[in-house]
């Protein structure tokens, strides 16, 4: 070891034993003094006379004593060891500006801190993959149809796998699985559960090993092996945490969502392969507020005829680029085939294969509103450390005496802004131990939110990451806030301060015009951000008020099992059409239902499309021909779900050999016959010709913000739906209703699985919980901003009445009234609120690009977010004026005048 | 200070000190002081207190290590003695330093050579 670290060491070991070295120092001088006494007694001198000679030889003692202590420990840590007590000491003298700065302080970081989590987990941090930057998203370019535009044929998949070159592997799953396809035949009664089925390399390609068992063999297949793989949280929920699940069946069955209609009704029980660790979680990252309970293998061959089923996913080959894996794309997308039985098929994908990194994918249009976020908090930290510079800054003012005492003894500046940062640090540290406990509280109760549509949310919490982010935040904060006093304390002149500090002193003058600066700075933050607040609600508003094309409210929905299973497909229609007919019948006859009906698909959930029909007897340009999202629904479906209708509904006569009929959305009508009446019209699909016997109103579909394209609608009785929702539209409340509906499905059916019956309204609070979630947080933080400018304001407005007291006593003696008195202190304070409203008004309409991006339906000019922020900030600057005023009012002159 | 006492340069003392050390064997502050005194003939007069800042600097470096005992005249004191490092370090900082001082010496005859 060489000298430096030995220094060190022995330095910091001194420091822990300060005293007893101390003391041993003592000891030793004490003994030095004695022998050398000793001597000198030797050499002739009396007791006394050698004593005081052998401490003249030794020289000053306590002089000695400090340059040993010096030497032997760590100077510097004891000064700040010194500074700290202090700080402590008068912190604890002065509670209230104590508390107040650390209630500022831990909410302004604990706010910071839960965002910082909420962005580095979606935001900075990889996807819970390994090497998750190889992997990526193959998609069209964006669209309004969202997943149904974003799938792939099996054919499709399996040729542009064996054709690209820039990847490692490629896979993906099975797009359009509802919630709650499975039911699991648990314990005694048959209870739902969601599978997804996913190309058997799937975990392969995303990294994902198993806790237990084993992943897929990447040629495995349902028909041949029937084998799955549990969740982690549906392994302890269902069995659990069985640590010997791994080999058994279970009793799986249930309709996967594209499949040949099964022959026979005994299905062989399912082996569990293996259980995927806690770490994966499917939702969070492909479907937010989805829970997915088991993986199935996707067996491609069943899936050839059934068009665009699979999503694409891919792990880039180490080094390539995503500009080079588009290249790729570009070069092998002509050559894929839709179907390779249909050669006109080959390049239909042309243009529409496009690798985008997933982590894009999947934080997608998040990373504005995130972006948004943190602006926000940091406007907040912001206005925090403005107001407690300010709070610090009224402190020194009062303590102007005791630095300029100091200083006069000896202090230098370095060491009284040291000791001011000293306060500082240990404010913001405090604050950031509480901030970071209000933080955590904030992340759990996230976490819970399973409802919230956001992802990754599992993956939240406090990390490293989080702790250094606060460290750092709480140093800057500290920074921030401790320098500008100390600044001001050391620039002005001490000794002038020592010998007048009245109040008139310049100084204090001085301080005050900072201090307006800083309040005004205050204000102008917390008006964008009430601004930005106040734009965000009103656009929440209008999302709500959004016509999504159905009517929420009133209606529940519950997933429904049955039984189509049938040698032909003739008999398999009619038994479905007798199962569907009889379980609406049962449950329309239940007392407080108005309406039921059955569609595979509802809105603001999974979608699909199938192809693009053609009206009869028009030509319409190719690239114009949509591509309708499909339901398969039965008659009073549109009638449940509170869907207007112009025309006729399916009835149970349109049977599988009658006439063909279809419904159409408006979207899709103005496409297929501008300026005419769809009724009656035929729409032409390979060699089927569909009757239009009614069109309905748009439904929002993707979610509620984007308009819908075309949709069409066909019965039950004459195409095959692939799972059933029963819609209920009642008077009564679904928690109600729900136990005799799932009794009335039960009676039919013992195989019903007890699925939720949820409200129709939960679909459309999952579809706008990303927008609620970030206006209420920005709302809560615009809050936050307006208390602490108002506290900004108070605490600026009373100093100054404070001070000004002689000056408003003369005023009262030569006859000011009450009201002149309180409306001199109220206009300052209007001033300075009026001053930051105007900053902060331009500020706003600086920054409106930027805040128009996070809007629905608002012009970012909007002038009643501007108003009510402008109305809010005067009310509150008022209120906080009001109570120095009242005191100004009530100075006594005489008292007032001999203080001076 | 009178003139005849010599200014130290910095170090200097820290060396003289392990030295003695060296030289006496164990030796408490005082003893040390009065040897460097006696050994300069009184050329260099401590402020004796001063001889423990460096005694502290010897010691954060591992070159001496103290202990407490008792001296002839049966005072408790704290003793010190050198350390095989300190030996090892004193080896080479002698060494060094009569090298110095024989170039110097030969910087100073130069001079001498060229003045007239």
């Amino acid at each position: 070891m060489s000298d430096a670290p030995r220094v060190l060491l022995s330095r910091l070991r001194a420091f822990f034993q300060k005293e007893r070295l101390d003391d041993e120092f003592s000891e030793e001088l004490a003994s030095h003094i004695e022998l050398l006494a000793a001597e000198n007694e030797k050499a002739g001198m009396t007791p006394e006379e050698a004593r005081r000679v052998a401490r003249m030889r030794i020289g000053g003692r306590e002089a000695l004593r400090e340059v040993h202590s010096e030497t032997q420990g760590l100077p510097i840590l004891e000064h700040l060891q010194r500074d700290f007590r202090y700080t402590l000491r008068s912190l604890r003298r002065d509670p209230g500006f104590t508390s107040v700065s650390l209630i500022i302080l831990a909410l302004a970081i604990g706010a910071n801190v839960a965002v910082f989590s909420v962005v580095n987990t979606l935001l900075l941090r990889p996807l819970p993959f390994p090497n998750a930057n190889e992997l990526v998203w193959i998609a069209p370019p964006p669209s309004g149809c969202g997943l149904s535009c974003a799938t792939y044929s099996a054919d499709a998949y399996e040729e542009f796998r064996d054709q690209s070159r820039a990847y490692q592997d490629v896979t993906g799953y099975e797009a359009f699985t509802t919630a709650d396809n499975m039911r699991v035949m648990g314990r005694g009664e048959p209870e739902p559960a969601t599978a997804i089925e996913v190309i058997g390399n799937f975990f392969q390609v995303l990294g994902v090993q198993p806790l237990m068992g084993r992943v897929f063999e990447p040629d495995e297949s349902r028909g041949r092996h029937p084998v799955v793989l549990l969740t982690y949280a549906y392994w302890q929920r269902q069995f659990g945490g069985d640590p010997d699940i791994v080999g058994k069946g279970i009793d799986l069955s249930g309709k996967p969502l594209v499949s040949e209609s099964p022959s026979t009704n005994a299905r062989p029980a399912v082996t569990v392969v293996g259980v995927l660790p806690a770490t994966f979680d499917f939702g969070a990252v492909f479907s937010p507020g989805a829970r997915v309970d088991l993986f199935t293998p996707l067996d491609l061959n069943q899936e050839r005829d059934w068009g665009n089923i699979v999503t694409l996913i891919a792990r880039l080959k180490p080094g390539i680029t995503l500009a080079q894996a588009l290249d790729d794309a570009k070069r092998v997308a002509p050559d894929i085939y839709f179907n390779v039985k249909y050669p006109d098929t080959r390049g239909n994908y042309k243009d529409s294969l496009i690798p985008v990194s997933l982590k894009d994918y999947v934080i997608g249009k998040l990373r504005r509103s995130l972006i948004a976020l943190w602006c926000a908090v940091a406007a907040i930290l912001l206005i925090a450390a403005v107001n407690l510079s300010n709070l610090l800054l009224a402190r020194t003012s009062t303590r102007t005496k005791e630095f300029a005492l100091r200083s006069a003894l000896g202090a230098s500046r370095t060491r009284i802004v040291g000791q001011l940062l000293m306060e500082s640090l240990t404010l913001s540290a405090g604050g950031a131990l509480l901030g970071l406990a209000l933080a955590a509280t904030l992340i759990a109760w996230l976490r819970r939110q399973g409802s919230l549509a956001l992802p990754l949310l599992d993956d939240l919490r406090i990390d490293l990451q989080a702790l250094g982010w606060t460290a750092l935040i709480a140093l800057f904060t500290a920074t921030v806030f401790g320098l500008l006093p100390g600044f001001r304390v050391t620039s002005g002149n001490l000794q002038e301060a020592l010998k007048d500090s009245g109040p008139g002193a310049g100084i204090s003058r001085q301080h005050e015009r900072v201090r307006a600066a800083l309040v005004v700075a205050e204000v102008t933050l917390a008006c964008v951000l009430l601004v930005t607040a106040g734009l965000l609600l009103r656009s929440f508003a209008k999302v709500l008020q959004v016509d999504l094309g159905f009517r929420p409210d009133g209606a529940a929905s519950i997933q429904i099992d049955y039984d189509d299973s049938a040698p032909t497909a003739d008999a398999s229609v009619a038994k479905r059409m007798a199962a569907f007919q009889q379980i609406l019948a049962h449950v329309s006859a239940i007392p407080g239902v108005q309406a039921a009906g059955i569609s595979d698909f509802l809105p603001l959930g999974p979608n699909r499309e199938w192809d693009s029909p053609l009206p009869e007897g028009r030509s319409i340009d190719p690239k114009e021909l949509p591509n309708p999202l499909v339901y398969v629904v039965t008659p009073g479906f549109v009638r449940a779900m509170g869907i207007r209708l112009r025309g006729r509904d399916f009835n149970w006569e349109d049977g599988p050999h009658s006439e063909r009929v279809v419904l159409i959305n408006a979207s899709a009508a103005r496409v297929y016959w501008p300026n005419e009446d769809p009724v009656g019209k035929i729409l032409v699909r390979d060699k089927e010709r569909d009757r239009v016997i009614g069109v309905v109103e748009d439904v929002r579909e993707e979610n509620v913000e984007t308009g819908t394209g075309s949709q069409i609608y066909y019965p039950v009785t004459q195409q095959g739906p692939v799972s059933a929702q029963l819609v209920v539209r009642t008077t009564l409340p679904p928690a109600v209703l729900g136990p005799s509906v799932l009794h009335a499905l039960r009676e039919l059916n013992p195989n019903q699985p007890a699925a939720q019956f949820r409200p129709i309204r939960t679909l459309v609070d999952r579809a706008v919980s990303p927008r609620r979630f970030f206006m209420l947080l920005v709302a809560a933080f615009a809050a936050l901003g307006l208390l602490l400018a108002t506290l900004g304001i108070y605490s600026v407005i009373s100093y100054s009445v404070t001070q000004r007291t002689p000056e408003i006593g003369i005023r009262m003696a030569l006859g000011a009234s009450v009201g002149q008195v309180r409306s001199l202190v109220l206009a300052r304070t209007v001033r300075l609120a009026c001053t930051g409203m105007v900053l902060g008004a331009l500020l706003s309409l600086a920054l409106s690009n930027v805040i128009a991006s996070l809007l629905f339906g608002m012009s970012p000019w909007d002038a009643f977010a501007y108003l009510g922020t402008a109305l809010a900030l005067l009310m509150v600057a008022l209120a906080a004026g009001y109570i120095p005023a009242r005191r100004a009012s009530r100075i006594d002159p005489i008292r007032a005048l001999k203080a001076e | 200070m009178s003139p005849q006492h010599l200014e130290l340069l910095k170090g200097t003392l820290d060396l003289m000190v392990l030295q003695t050390l060296q030289a006496m064997g164990p030796l408490h502050g005082y003893g040390v002081a009065r040897r460097i005194e006696q050994i300069s003939h009184d050329a260099i007069l401590l402020n004796q207190g001063t001889i423990y800042a460096s005694l502290v600097r010897l010691q954060q470096r591992g070159l001496i290590r103290s202990a407490w005992g008792t001296s002839d005249s049966n005072r408790r004191a704290k003793f010190y003695s050198i350390t095989p490092r300190g030996s090892r370090r004193l080896a080479s900082a002698s060494q060094n330093w009569e090298q110095l001082a024989a170039i110097l010496e030969r910087f100073f005859a130069i001079q001498k050579e060229v003045l007239p």
